[in-house]
């Protein structure tokens, strides 16, 4: 089985690629949306059956595959745009150093002190890769939808580090940290609109006027 | 039993304040719940209930300290918004009545909880539930502030969620029982893997100091405190400032158990100075008074942090000090929002003469401002007073140096743009609104400024007792 998940994160890394590189923002939100899906799967690979898995895995699913695109999808509906142009910094040095910091990944993740079983897989380095990867997008788009992606690649990140932690998290803290994510999602998807209705644009580079003078 | 009724009580009121759908009962009914609240508090802090057998629910003297100042702060604002509320009319007050009752609930947990991942829920939940209350004012200066604080807290507070699985994973890598558990992982400290255990506190460290404000991590507080209402910068840098301090309390209650401890005291002794001298820098001729207030917090934020690095008999100024700041921030935020409103401007250009036009909220704001710099005899002189007195006892003259120089800065440049604010006359082209000072919105900063004179000269034995347990529990052993 653990095999399979590898596989699956492999696939959750190749995404991660898809959000960096693409300008359509419907599929960068479908993109996360899989990935989020895959996150998902990944439990029921990992962990033995129990009710407790079969409630955290329809929530992932509901939440991070169905609620949140659906939100930025009407986001992106309302403010009428469908690119992300001029990014701070261009999509070919953006993958670039994507793939330079999932190699990185790899590298630091085979020195760090890991337990023995959890040595030979993937999900330390796709964690850290997957991080980046949201900081990448993050700090590199212009539009406030592409950021809202990027923090969700970046919390997607964390969740993977998180599924090697089963025992130590409560159910009670996991849907906990969900529901925090879908209400944030929820007033970031707000706040997008009322962005596209005040500057006619969804550029955060205009949203310069507060500094200090 | 009543732990729950701190958590759930204000839940409720959110509710009853969603469903009512008069603007002006609703300011009546958040201050019914928080008056309420605050019952609670004081009952359960001198009946404290003992720690839950899973260890999840721990009300110590820490979490007392904090949930007291909150709670206060609180029920003042909400008196508060009964005044200012009435002033703003043309927008519906549903979303910051619930916004308050939702915050007041998700600090609570956050305050009696000893489970660190409970601990960041609830403290993400009020990072955004805090959101559209920045955004009052809806106009493009407002949403672009509250877009920054929602992207840089979020992405802080994930941060702080990644230090907290580090911990975890150290318990696992350690072989002892997983667990997220403060008590339990104080106990295993010794045996936890260290390598894990050093990442956890650096991303624990820039995580909740994101959401607390020190510098370099401050850059979402002089927007969201300057377009927030001054209510809303209130509660922002007199509650949720304190939130995350407790966060980073916890944090070092772990370093002292597993030895990491002078790593983790001289980043914080690191991080506290330079957000002093960033303070001192920006204050100065700064022309808009919000953002000023806001230099002010992130300048408060690197006093508790020293005051917390260095240890020793500073731990009880820094303890202090979350009474001392969060009470006079909400004098000086609640007052200079009254003068927003009389001036419908925060520029220092226009708003001068405010003693003159209005005694009290101008006087207030004077008295805040002096308060809040440390003079004698407010609070706060006595928590900066201990904060120095110990640097020098423990021979860090430089840290003592710096300390110093920069509460000499801060206090020259403060004084620059209150005093020419509240002396002299109005400028003639000023705006002058329908705005005159009423009860409450006099009452309440009125209220805390008697707190801040009253803690200064003289501290009530209980909190004493209180922030002594405190300050025991922050202490090095042997």
């Amino acid at each position: 089985m653990i095999t399979l998940a590898d596989q699956f994160l492999v696939l959750v890394l190749l995404i991660n690629f898809v959000a960096l590189g693409t300008s359509r923002l419907i599929f960068s939100i479908r993109a996360v949306a899989a990935q989020g899906v895959i996150l998902g799967i990944l439990p029921a690979l990992i962990h033995p059956f129990s009710w407790h898995l079969v409630g955290i895995i329809l929530m992932i699913l509901v939440t991070k595959g169905f609620v949140i695109p659906l939100l930025l999808n009407r986001a992106v509906r309302s403010a009428e745009i469908k690119r992300e142009v001029e990014p701070f910094l261009g999509y070919v040095p953006t993958l670039l150093m994507g793939a330079v910091f999932t190699a990185l990944s790899f590298a630091f993740a085979g020195k760090l002190p890991l337990l023995p079983e959890h040595q030979n897989y993937m999900f330390v380095p796709a964690s850290m890769a997957t991080l980046m990867t949201g900081f990448l997008v993050l700090t590199t788009r212009r539009k406030a939808i592409s950021q809202v992606i990027g923090y969700l690649v970046l919390e997607n990140g964390i969740f993977i580090f998180g599924l090697l932690l089963a025992e130590a998290l409560p159910v009670m803290v996991e849907a906990g940290a969900l529901l925090d994510l879908l209400v944030g999602t929820f007033v970031m998807g707000i706040v997008i609109n009322h962005i596209s209705r005040e500057f006619s644009s969804l550029d955060t580079s205009r949203l310069t006027s507060l500094k200090e003078e | 039993m009543l732990l729950a009724a701190l958590i759930i009580l204000p839940l409720f009121g959110a509710l009853v304040s969603w469903l009512i759908p008069y603007d002006r009962l609703r300011p009546k009914v958040l201050s019914l719940f928080t008056f309420a609240h605050l019952g609670i508090t004081i009952q359960l802090l001198t009946f404290t209930p003992p720690e839950s057998p899973d260890g999840w629910f721990h009300f110590d003297a820490l979490g007392k300290i904090v949930l007291l100042s909150t709670s206060l702060l609180f029920l003042t604002c909400a008196f508060y918004s009964i005044g200012y509320l009435k002033y703003r009319r043309e927008r519906s007050n549903r979303v910051i009545c619930i916004g308050m009752l939702v915050c007041l609930s998700a600090a609570s947990l956050v305050t009696i909880t000893h489970h660190l991942g409970l601990m960041w829920v609830a403290l993400e939940t009020t990072t955004i539930f805090m959101a559209p209350m920045i955004y009052f004012n809806r106009n493009a200066r407002s949403i672009e502030a509250t877009w920054k604080y929602l992207l840089i807290c979020s992405v802080g507070v994930a941060l702080a969620l990644i230090g907290l699985y580090f911990l975890a994973y150290a318990t696992i890598v350690a072989q002892v029982e997983p667990s997220l558990l403060l008590d339990d992982l104080m106990r295993d400290a010794g045996k936890l893997s260290s390598g894990w255990v050093h990442a956890a506190f650096v991303f624990l460290l820039v995580g909740f100091g994101t959401k607390m404000g020190l510098a370099p991590l401050h850059t979402w507080k002089p927007d969201a405190y300057g377009e927030a209402p001054g209510l809303v910068g209130a509660l922002l840098s007199g509650g949720l400032v304190n939130l995350a301090f407790l966060a980073l309390l916890r944090v070092y209650q772990l370093c002292l158990a597993t030895r990491e401890i002078a790593f983790f005291q001289n980043a914080l002794i690191g991080m506290g100075l330079f957000s002093m001298i960033v303070a001192a820098v920006f204050m100065a001729r700064q022309a808009d008074f919000k953002r000023m207030l806001a230099y002010s917090s992130v300048e408060h934020v690197g006093i508790m942090a020293v005051a917390l690095g260095l240890g020793g008999k500073a731990i009880f100024g820094a303890l202090f000090h979350v009474f001392a700041n969060g009470l006079s921030k909400g004098v000086l935020f609640l007052s200079s929002g009254n003068i927003h409103r009389s001036y419908n401007s925060k520029s220092t250009d226009h708003v001068r003469g405010a003693l003159r036009r209005l005694p009290w909220s101008g006087g207030l704001f004077l008295a805040g401002f002096i308060a809040v710099t440390g003079s004698p005899p407010f609070a706060p002189f006595i928590s900066e007073f201990t904060v120095v007195s110990s640097a020098f006892i423990q021979g860090r003259y430089i840290v003592g140096t710096l300390f110093l120089v920069s509460l000499g800065i801060i206090f020259i440049g403060m004084a620059l743009t209150v005093l020419p604010m509240v002396m002299g006359e109005a400028p003639p082209d000023s705006e002058k609104t329908s705005y005159r000072d009423s009860f409450w919105m006099v009452a309440a900063p009125l209220f805390l400024l008697l707190l801040v004179f009253l803690l200064g000269v003289w501290i009530p034995a209980p909190l004493m007792t209180l922030l002594k347990d405190g300050a025991a529990l922050l202490e090095v052993r042997p």
